[in-house]
């Protein structure tokens, strides 16, 4: 292939990427910005997103758009309460020490990674597309899907944005962020903001899930990659940085898709975790994160 | 006082004597209900003969091995049936590897010291075989895979591994490279996962093609986790007139609709393993593009119109149906290309084990070099696939393939079928010099 449709390619490619790594890092980084906690579960509640959206969809025999709609209402609503659940019952014990939620985050990830083998089992398992075509370019033909896939990730991330930093509850997480006590001090009820911000955050993974999971199929092993990716972008973006964030998914995310679409996805990985190492050691507060007050 | 009582009735942990009883009695019921019923009354009280079962419960590799162990669990059923092996029953012993080296290792392990099996046997993935043989080795556990790769033939493994229940992928594709060269073209692209199963396809189908006066254009490495393809497509040389896939792990069938996206209507002849698309429906929407190109099949998924009646007895055995799913549920559809393998192997162990008259463990140098006297295996019940012949200094045996072209609705019908001697390659490896 010539090179400038291959570089067309790769770039579909790396935006595909990087819209589902927008979201899935911003509930990361959210919960690590407001709570401090380290959610290493967080790839697992992206694949409980993607195993919903299979069994919602497969119990409507009807139309896969309708399926699918409300698939993406379900999934991360669920998500949200089982998220809520572990919140309220392990986190918010533990005192949201940083050292004890991670362990304890492991925990949750192997409990909720081996309940969904146990009951979706072991199988990857295809979700209809609400629609299907393929865009026919001159040089390769591509998955129209895909493409709404990044239209409707930019207006999420939108939506989210919007509430973050123009609505009163979004004024409520950054205060809570800024400092906890005294936004306490000013009737906050800080406990709920941490449950609902820590459910909010699972949440937009499972929307994530929800979006892809047409393209790729669910299967009780497919939180591993994106956790890693998420948490890539997360440091390198700045921790608790939710500009950094959505601009270190996009840098990530077509650089993904470009070099290894050019050269080898392995390739990418390494050229991606070698960023990072980088950043810790010659920034380590991230590209856009400030140095903490301490 | 009565706590006293209490005390006298309680066992050292902490369990009442009524309790125990119960428990006790629960027990019995347990034994009673789980044991096997169906043993013919002259041997159930024979020590039955344990074969270890190792298994892709698991991981990447799970479908194969819920189909695996149904399709040895029928055959172990056929077995006793017919009176065990040597007047025992067999017992079928199943672990999880998890498609996971160390598991497997892990696995065998278990199988030697605690199970105290016979004979271990079963996996599928390359990499699982390759990383659990040295400790069948070590173990002096005789080690029966199912797995296809050519590892076992190459000669990097032991004495104690052998693959007698389907060909090995060098002998495969060599057998195939002059049906594929002259009927669809010689300039190939190959896209195949990378480890060692896949790097067996490229060394030997790369090889085959050039001495058809073919070459290889390109060949596309793809990590067997991979979930997303479109990615690898544009490396695809334009002037390639056969795409050569073969592809393994959940992503499969993402693989392969990535790959009709990319193509549309505009596509070069399609030549793939049919392990691109095992366990998955053709008929499933987004494959319609694969019309018209062709697969390679170990034993076919649609039952054919000369389909003979041990197939139909195995069919019905392992219960699929005539179009490769189960028949209790038209969803789940087998591994029946690969599968047969299980039932063969198992069929090929009770052979050996009369040939050597096996009576327990002490028999095992017996059994090894019975199973190393075997030269063929003809086509039967126990040999539902076809007749082979097993290379004794390889391990190894060698059998026909089935080249099928997909149709309306993804039936795939066979359209060539290769001979024995096709598959046949000069080796100079020995396992029967290594000592026991």
């Amino acid at each position: 292939m010539d090179f400038g449709p291959f570089l067309f390619l790769a770039t579909l490619e790396g935006l595909v990427q990087a819209a589902v790594l927008c979201l899935t890092a911003l509930g990361l980084s959210l919960v690590f910005g407001v709570m401090r906690v380290v959610n290493v579960a967080h790839g697992e509640f992206y694949m409980l997103g993607a195993v919903l959206a299979y069994w919602v969809t497969s119990w409507l025999a009807g139309s896969p758009a309708i399926g699918f709609a409300l698939a993406l209402l379900i999934a991360p609503l669920l998500v949200g309460v089982i998220a809520y659940l572990s919140e309220k019952l392990v986190l918010r014990r533990l005192g949201y020490d940083p050292e004890a939620t991670i362990v304890a985050t492991i925990g949750i990830l192997y409990i909720l990674q081996q309940s969904a083998l146990l009951t979706f089992g072991p199988d990857a398992r295809p979700v209809e597309p609400p629609f299907y075509f393929r865009v026919e370019f001159p040089w390769f033909g591509y998955s129209g899907y895909k493409l709404i896939v990044v239209a409707a990730a930019a207006v999420l991330l939108a939506l989210a944005w919007f509430v973050i930093t123009r609505t009163r509850l979004g004024l409520i997480m950054r205060a809570t962020q800024f400092d906890r006590q005294t936004a306490q001090n000013y009737g906050i009820d800080v406990n709920r903001v941490y449950a609902l911000v820590f459910a909010a955050g699972a949440a937009f993974a499972a929307i994530a899930a929800v979006l892809i999971v047409p393209i790729q199929q669910a299967h009780y092993l497919m939180g591993g990659d994106p956790l890693l990716l998420a948490f890539i972008v997360v440091i390198i973006g700045g921790l608790g940085s939710v500009r950094g964030t959505l601009l270190a998914a996009l840098l990530i995310g077509l650089s993904d898709g470009i070099l290894s679409v050019f050269f080898s996805p392995t390739l990418a990985k390494m050229v991606s975790t070698t960023l990072v190492a980088l950043v810790l050691v010659f920034k380590p507060e991230g590209l856009f994160g400030h140095r903490s007050r301490l | 006082m009565s706590k006293k009582q209490d005390k006298n009735n309680t066992g050292c942990n902490g369990v009442s004597a009524a309790k125990r009883r119960t428990l006790k009695a629960l027990g019995a019921g347990l034994a009673a209900a789980s044991s096997p019923l169906w043993f013919p009354r002259a041997y159930a009280a024979s020590e039955p003969i344990k074969i270890g079962a190792q298994l892709h419960r698991t991981g990447i590799g799970a479908s194969y091995g819920r189909w695996y162990e149904r399709t040895a669990a029928a055959a172990v059923k056929l077995i006793n049936e017919q009176g065990g092996i040597n007047g025992r029953p067999v017992e079928l012993i199943v672990e999880d590897d998890g498609t996971d080296p160390k598991r497997g290792t892990e696995v065998l392990e278990k199988f030697a010291t605690q199970h105290k099996v016979d004979v271990a046997y079963g996996t599928l993935f390359s990499h699982v075989v390759i990383g659990s043989s040295p400790r069948a080795g070590e173990l002096k556990l005789p080690y029966v895979v199912c797995s296809e790769g050519h590892h076992v033939a190459s000669g990097q493994l032991n004495r104690y591994v052998f693959q007698p229940g389907i060909t090995d992928v060098r002998s495969q594709v060599i057998s195939m490279a002059p049906w594929i060269s002259s009927n669809l073209g010689k300039k190939v692209t190959m896209i195949f996962p990378d480890f060692a199963f896949g790097h067996d396809h490229r060394d030997y189908f790369s090889q085959a093609i050039a001495d058809q006066g073919g070459e290889v254009l390109e060949l596309i490495a793809v990590p067997p986790t991979e979930t997303s393809f479109t990615r690898y497509f544009p490396r695809i040389p334009r002037d390639t007139e056969v795409l050569y896939h073969v592809m393994v792990g959940p992503g499969v069938l993402t693989f392969v609709k990535e790959m009709g996206q990319h193509f549309g209507k505009k596509r070069p002849e399609i030549f793939g393993f049919i392990d691109s698309l095992e366990a998955v429906d053709l008929a499933t929407p987004q494959l319609e593009f694969l019309e018209g190109t062709y697969f390679w099949e170990g034993s076919p998924r649609y039952a054919q119109s000369n389909q003979t009646e041990f197939d139909k007895q195995y069919r019905a055995a392992v219960g699929v149906d005539d179009s490769g799913a189960s028949i209790a549920d038209p969803k789940d559809i087998s591994t029946y290309s690969h599968m047969f393998s299980c039932w063969e192997s198992l069929f090929i162990i009770k052979e050996a084990m009369e040939l050597a008259g096996y009576r327990s463990a002490a028999d095992k140098t017996a059994f090894i070099e019975a199973m190393e006297s075997l030269q063929k295996f003809d086509q039967g019940l126990a040999h539902p696939q076809g007749n082979k012949i097993f290379n004794p200094k390889l391990h190894q045996s060698f059998g026909h393939q089935h080249i099928s072209k997909v149709g309306s609705g993804g039936v795939l019908e066979v359209v060539h079928k290769t001979s024995i001697e096709d598959g046949i390659y000069d080796s100079d490896v020995d396992y029967t010099k290594m000592a026991l």
